[in-house]
């Protein structure tokens, strides 16, 4: 019984370049107050264009109505849960928006002058100070872009220090259950990567580190809790092995939010971690970004952060840009400054405790989804999860269905799917993250959701085989888009 | 909710964590502070930076006007607050904006193909270089010293540790336009792309064609940087590139201190393969209605790891969809008319000082000065925020100024700048 939806009518609307018709503006310029010029005497007339083929011609009316109608075919977590895995689809704050859009802030120019600046620089510096503060760590660099920027960045600084005591090493092992940007990032850094099996209970295999750990390996990845959601129980002792050998532990701190305010990665070995601010600390996906993914370090790792970096300076703030040791740049100026803003506008709001209080409200919704949960749907893994709980659709799949059926399904019952497929250890995963932002009632309608859609399998396998119905696009054809690929609109 | 968990307290939620490692006090942080007090600090802050300056500073990044459009639409919680879309069924809003805007780029660019966006210009450019090295089975990559100089430290901390050596060649110290016989001395049959800049860093519509003759006729690809996009909707596209590789700041994305900002790399049908980033396609659903989907992926870190055309996972899409509401708003004809009034207020700038360099430029000049820190001093007298000094890239420029005018540059601004320079 589907209770949290009901269909309802969708606007039909076609391409911007299709809508077009000439002369047709939406723009408003004011008058220009110097004298025109003629661009082909200017710049010459072979460097000019003639005109933008094909570009979109609309009114005002009818761009407003093009956008908003393809916002209504959206999902989005401001409709309901979002329970994507190792995503963190939590709540986007309002406030964090209007913060961010303040005009000082917003319209500030990474070249106005230091003096100028200083209002900008107080906030990375706060920020920055908070992040070392949750993490345990004693440095952190604002500069990378996304969490997989802030893993190239962080495995360069563990390059660069290693080179400086004598050999950068050749290897970066990555437990099987990782996230695929680990191992690329590791490559673009200069290292081969070696994958290292899981244990039986789903946890990184101390023995078989020990054994693996040699004078070739750099570093170990590694995500804390992992993609199953599990503890890394064994943290210390890999970290007192690597640490035995020369070797480094990086933590992707994609999971964070099972941590905040519980553990620190700085205390329990780590030796360089990535945070994803658009994760732990509420900034707005987007679609598809943008990000942040700050790198926190450990105090021998500090000189070869990225330039330029802050310091103070008597009462001011300035850059410091002579650093020889530094990695150098991994992005122009300073970092997603409109990210950063936003993200301590989260700390703020929340505070020491409020931040601990979120940690527990999102470990607690996910372990009491797998309560509900566990007498329906197969747990490979049975120990204690954190902040996400991986099932597997080994029961559904023997009548036929897979956890992309069931996925789909879901969309019927009127919520975003949980990841599917993934980590890869996990046939046929489902992995499901609520985040501390569900109350009970979301949940319950969630957990009642699923149940359903098990008992439906049961009655009625195709049913759930060919959802979604209620959606105004039905199951999309991917294998058609990939074997001819379409990637721009051309006249017919 | 605890007791259906079978819990007696919330501690017991982490009672298989090793005691050894748990956090035994609170975060050293202040209490929760309630949204005046938010609104508040960051007040504060911005009251802390420049506040009613006009400004002339450019490089790389832009003062244009942001229809108010644009933020109607990027404010909706829809578009906000999405994933990325992967579940396509009801992901289609974010699809169909993603495959407007790859349709957009290709027009301004010439192009055939464009990936859904970048984090910025300064990171497309070691991906589009990668591309490069991947696509020839090459490996040297050779960048015009007239290319962005915080691009081009970006590539050389991606390149280092890849086996790609990057080297400069320069640009001719009259015209400002890159020096082609550089290049033709030191390009090579091992070099596996050139790197150009146009408009160039100081503003400089710059010789593509003829980089372009140039590499390929050793085979190498031609890579096309742009940071001024607004530009593109006035220049003749660069038809002759192999790869562009861009940053959008300028469509209506605020400057925002340097970030989140969005990058473009767009490219010839042969390549689409060697393309890192999100791509959007165009497919059907099982009724038959048109719908788009995410493909290609098996070009991506998710499938390939370690063996990926890049680390990237994710795009920019609530920016490029900032940029692409800009697009739609402005249109054909806008952004013809944009592009017209920026040249025609950089030039009324520039006609009343005297330009460092011959070669054409758009909105973007320098001018030399006995000492640029002086005049800059002067300006913020008069609540003018000057031209950057060039002397921290570019020591033989130490003298030297780079101005940038845009359609919100005022005339009595720019009058004021001409005096102080005079």
């Amino acid at each position: 019984m589907i209770s949290k939806v009901r269909p309802h009518l969708s606007q039909n609307e076609s391409l911007l370049f299709e809508r077009s018709s000439p002369g047709k503006i939406a723009y408003q310029l004011p008058a220009l107050d110097v004298p025109a010029v003629d661009p082909a005497a200017t710049l010459g007339s072979a460097n000019v264009r003639s005109e933008i083929p094909g570009f979109p011609e609309v009114s005002e009316v009818e761009a407003i109505r093009h956008f908003t109608r393809l916002s209504t075919w959206n999902y989005a977590i401001d409709h309901g849960m979002y329970p994507l895995g190792s995503c963190t689809m939590k709540y986007n704050p309002r406030i964090n928006e209007l913060v961010a859009r303040i005009e000082g802030l917003a319209w500030a120019h990474p070249y106005q002058p230091e003096a100028l600046a200083q209002g900008s620089m107080e906030v990375m510096a706060r920020l920055e100070a908070a992040l070392a503060e949750i993490s345990g760590m004693d440095a952190v660099t604002l500069q990378p872009a996304a969490g997989a920027h802030g893993e190239l960045t962080g495995i360069l600084l563990i390059r660069a220090l290693l080179e400086k005591r004598g050999n950068p090493r050749k290897k970066i092992l990555i437990p099987d259950s990782a996230h695929g940007t680990n191992p690329a990032s590791a490559a673009i850094a200069g290292y081969a990567v070696e994958n290292i099996p899981s244990s039986a209970t789903g946890v990184l295999d101390v023995a078989a580190l020990a054994q693996l750990v040699d004078r070739d390996v750099a570093a170990l990845m590694v995500t804390n809790p992992n993609t199953l959601g599990v503890f890394e129980e064994n943290i210390m002792q890999a970290a007192e092995i690597l640490h035995a050998k020369g070797a480094m532990l990086y933590m992707d701190g994609a999971n964070m939010n099972a941590l905040v305010g519980i553990a620190r990665p700085g205390d329990f070995g780590v030796d360089v971690l990535h945070l994803n601010l658009h994760k732990t600390f509420s900034t707005p996906h987007g679609g598809g970004g943008p990000g942040a993914g700050p790198v926190a370090v450990k105090k021998p790792f500090e000189p070869f952060l990225p330039v330029p970096r802050l310091k103070r300076s008597g009462k001011k703030w300035a850059y410091d840009y002579r650093r020889k040791h530094s990695i150098g740049r991994v992005r122009a100026f300073y970092g997603n400054f409109g990210v950063l803003v936003r993200a301590l506008a989260y700390i703020l709001a929340h505070g020491g405790p409020g931040l601990r209080n979120a940690t527990v409200d999102a470990v607690l919704n996910a372990v009491y989804i797998r309560k509900q949960l566990e007498p329906y749907f197969d747990l490979p893994y049975p120990s204690p999860n954190m902040h996400e709980v991986v099932f597997s659709d080994e029961r559904q799949a023997a009548l036929g269905v897979r956890t992309g059926d069931l996925a789909k399904r879901l969309i019927d019952y009127g919520f975003h799917p949980y990841t599917v497929s993934f980590p890869m250890i996990v046939h046929g995963a489902l992995m499901i993250e609520p985040t501390e932002t569900e109350g009970k009632f979301e949940l319950d309608q969630f957990i009642a959701a699923m149940i359903s859609i098990a008992k439906e399998v049961e009655d009625d396998p195709q049913l759930v085989k060919n959802a979604p119905y209620g959606t105004r696009t039905s199951r999309v054809d991917e294998v058609t888009a990939a074997r001819k690929p379409v990637l721009r609109w051309r006249p017919a | 909710m605890l007791e259906a968990c079978g819990m007696a307290s919330p501690d017991e939620l982490f009672s298989h964590l090793p005691e050894a490692l748990r956090l035994k006090r609170p975060l050293d942080l202040p209490p929760g502070i309630s949204e005046y007090e938010i609104v508040d600090y960051f007040r504060r802050r911005a009251a802390e930076n420049a506040n009613g300056y006009a400004s002339f500073l450019g490089a790389g990044v832009y003062h244009h006007f942001r229809p108010v459009l644009v933020d109607a639409v990027v404010s909706r919680g829809e578009f906000l607050t999405s994933y990325t879309p992967y579940q396509a069924e009801i992901s289609q809003g974010t699809l169909t904006a993603i495959f407007e805007f790859q349709t957009m780029i290709c027009q301004l660019t010439g192009m055939d193909v464009a990936n859904a966006s970048m984090y910025d210009g300064s990171t497309a450019v070691p991906e589009a270089v990668s591309m490069a090295v991947r696509a020839t089975g090459k490996r040297r990559v050779l960048i015009a010293r007239s290319v962005h100089p915080e691009y081009r430290e970006v590539l050389r901390t991606y390149a280092r540790h890849q086996a790609m050596p990057v080297e400069e060649f320069g640009y001719q110290p009259d015209a400002g336009t890159i020096d082609l016989e550089d290049l033709d001395r030191k390009i090579d049959d091992l070099t596996a792309a050139v790197v150009v800049q146009s408009p160039n860093f100081f503003g400089i519509v710059d010789h593509v064609k003829a980089a372009a003759d140039l590499a390929h006729r050793r085979g190498a690809l031609l890579i096309v940087v742009f940071t001024e996009a607004v530009s593109l909707a006035l220049l003749e596209p660069p038809a002759d590139a192999d790869i562009v590789a861009g940053e959008l700041q300028s469509f209506a994305i605020s400057p925002s201190y340097g970030g989140p900002f969005a990058g473009i790399i767009a490219t010839r049908e042969k390549f689409i393969r060697q393309m890192p980033g999100r791509l959007v396609g165009q497919t059907t659903d099982s009724r038959g209605n048109r719908a788009f989907c995410l493909t290609l992926s098996t070009r991506e870190q998710h499938i390939r790891r370690e063996k990926a055309t890049s680390n990237i996972c994710t795009n920019q899409a609530l920016i490029a969809l900032m940029a692409t509401v800009f697009m739609a708003v402005y249109g054909k004809q806008g952004l013809r008319e944009l592009a017209e009034q920026n040249l025609a207020k950089a030039h009324y700038l520039a006609a009343r000082l005297r330009p460092r360099f011959t070669g054409p430029f758009f909105n973007e000049f320098v001018i030399q000065t006995a000492s640029p820190d002086k005049i800059n001093k002067s300006l913020l007298k008069k609540k003018i925020i000057g031209g950057l000094p060039l002397a921290r890239f570019y020591p033989e420029l130490s003298d030297c100024l780079l101005l940038c005018a845009t359609e919100t540059s005022r005339r009595a601004d720019m009058d004021t700048v001409a005096e102080v320079l005079a």
